[in-house]
């Protein structure tokens, strides 16, 4: 099983900035191992986002985003305590959702 | 129920890769991963995939990233658009061996303002596309040098 995402939500007015660091290995299918073979691709597909549960935007990406993927992004009309969820599946099928909640700007 | 769930998802993916290879599926219905468009090797591939026309420039799309990227492995990029309505932000990068590293799907709840970090093989144009209301393509870009490629073995 993956490791947990790491989320952070940020209340600024009315305006949620969120950062998410996921934890994935998000190989090309490109490299070669030591012995020459190619390393099969194992990457994040979709990636989808809620806030209270309701969705707010959807990703699909390729295996070109970079290694352990950083997200960003800025969610209108939250307010403090909204509960931010994402979830991601990958080309293997598996799945990982984390939630956090959005919390005041330091 | 998760092996139905999940022997679906592959079922409708592989579906809508075939259905996205005949050129059948409209772009708003593509809501599984897109295969055809992230196999693609050129931007023109990805545009042909999506079934749109090639984009315009616009002032009214934003790329951000470095003008030299040490580490190509790791290359911050941000993507925004000022057009009200817009329904997709996607990252291009166009000498990677495929072309396209990332699509958004927007709502009235997100900004249209993203930032991730992708993989380059070498120096090359970045493109962030935005698809308007109207289903028209404008993109900007801005050329990214690596000092270090990101793909290689």
């Amino acid at each position: 099983m993956s490791d947990p995402m790491r989320i952070r939500a940020q209340l600024a007015g009315d305006k949620a900035t969120v950062r998410v660091l996921m934890a994935h290995e998000m190989e090309t299918g490109l490299r070669k191992d030591a012995a020459g073979k190619t390393i099969a691709a194992w990457f994040i597909q979709e990636v989808n986002a809620t806030l209270n549960g309701k969705p707010v935007f959807s990703a699909q990406w390729g295996a070109s985003v970079a290694k352990n993927p950083y997200l960003q992004f800025a969610l209108k009309g939250a307010k403090l305590g909204d509960k931010v969820g994402i979830q991601w599946t990958d080309n293997r099928g598996e799945k990982r959702s984390d939630e956090a909640l959005i919390i005041a700007a330091a | 129920m998760h092996n139905t769930r999940r022997q679906l998802m592959q079922r409708s993916a592989a579906l809508a890769g075939l259905l996205g290879g005949l050129g059948l599926l409209p772009t708003a219905a593509q809501a599984a991963w897109n295969a055809t468009a992230f196999d693609a090797k050129t931007p023109a591939e990805v545009f042909k995939a999506l079934g749109a026309a090639a984009p315009t420039p616009s002032n009214a799309v934003t790329i951000t990233g470095p003008d030299i990227a040490e580490n190509g492995a790791v290359v911050p990029v941000g993507a925004a658009t000022t057009l009200l309505g817009a329904k997709r932000l996607m990252i291009l990068v166009e000498k990677n061996p495929n072309t396209l590293s990332a699509i958004f799907e927007l709502s009235d709840a997100v900004e249209a303002n993203f930032s991730t970090r992708v993989k380059m093989g070498q120096s090359s144009n970045v493109m962030v596309v935005a698809v308007t209301a109207d289903d028209k393509l404008v993109y900007a870009q801005k050329e990214i040098k690596v000092t270090l490629g990101g793909c290689g073995g």
